[in-house]
């Protein structure tokens, strides 16, 4: 390894017992197509990807995971579309099943126009499934109350929305991301919002652990160029965090020497 | 006898067992979980569990989803 990239080194992050270097997480719905999804995801970077439990489609022989190779990327169920803590401590186990993953992207919905996660259940299901010995990465809202309690429940990861999921409106409150960042142990997730590679930057720049995104690279007009640019910003976040940026000044301050001749 | 597969009635021979259903419709038994009558059903006892009439059976894997 060379001089300057030893000095850019970044240690890795820890959810549970695994390891990832890349920090952004994808999701693998609405892509145009399977191709371009597995195109994406490798221009991404990403190490993890998230999937949705669905019925199996009998006839159907095609298969998500055909695109997908699980010796590259991790895969992270996720329990979309769960409205209780039941239905989501059943999809979970159910994902656990297959054998592939003891990770869970946990994410117990309230309102089906919002799909802001329900606080209560969310944390109901967060109690049992760490009980039974799931990673639990939880979705949940940007209330820094409720996100601590999650942890203080035994999720591996809090993962705050930046905005309503698909939404792309990027970071709404970054003050209260930035008040969960002060008090938390775990990894933090911005996960659901990003509309493009800024928002990611700002995630990484506020000094999150990671992003999840899919709807902004997948929606995208070129998803496997979206992809690259998620991947250069959230390493660009995360280098400038780390770098430790100038504080903001209201006047100018020359760069160079006052003049002397 | 008739059992319910993925919301759907099937017919279905006497004796049949879970991984035999599968094995009829093509699916991969190791990407997929089983749920019957709401329970589990862990990869290793499919081929001993044998269904019987009104079984409901839920059979998942996974799809694109973020």
């Amino acid at each position: 390894m060379d001089k300057i990239e030893k000095s850019v080194e970044d240690k890795k992050l820890k959810i549970g017992g695994y390891e990832f270097t890349s920090r952004l997480f994808v999701g693998t719905g609405k892509y145009p197509s399977m191709e371009v999804m597995s195109d994406a995801l490798e221009a991404s970077g990403t190490e993890v990807v998230t999937v949705a439990v669905r019925r199996v489609k009998i006839d159907d022989t095609r298969s998500l995971l055909d695109y997908i190779d699980t010796k590259k990327y991790k895969i992270l169920p996720n329990t979309a579309g769960c409205y209780s803590a039941d239905d989501a401590i059943r999809t979970a186990r159910l994902a656990r099943e297959t054998g592939m993953s003891d990770m869970v992207k946990l994410e117990v919905l309230g309102n089906e126009k919002t799909l802001l996660p329900d606080p209560i259940e969310t944390l109901k299901a967060t109690q049992v499934l760490v009980k039974e010995g799931f990673t639990v990465l939880v979705y949940t809202s940007d209330d820094p109350i409720i996100a601590k309690k999650l942890e203080d429940a035994g999720a591996a990861s809090v993962m705050p929305a930046g905005a309503p999921i698909g939404s792309g409106q990027g970071i709404l409150n970054k003050n209260n991301i930035r008040i969960i960042l002060e008090s938390a142990k775990v990894p933090i997730i911005v996960d659901a919002g990003v509309g493009t590679a800024s928002d990611v930057t700002i995630v990484m720049e506020l000094g999150c652990d990671g992003v999840l995104l899919n709807t902004g690279v997948a929606l995208a007009k070129d998803p496997v160029r979206m992809a690259k640019a998620m991947k250069l910003a959230c390493e660009s976040g995360r280098l400038a965090f780390l770098s430790g940026r100038i504080p903001k000044r209201l006047y100018a301050k020359a760069s160079s020497p006052e003049r002397d001749f | 006898m008739k059992i319910t597969l993925n919301g759907e009635s099937r017919e279905c021979p006497e004796g049949t067992t879970v991984e035999k259903l599968l094995d009829l419709c093509k699916i991969d038994k190791n990407r997929t979980a089983v749920e019957l009558n709401l329970q589990i059903v862990p990869r290793k006892e499919l081929s001993a569990r044998v269904l019987k009439d009104a079984d409901i059976l839920e059979v998942v894997t996974f799809v694109g989803g973020g």
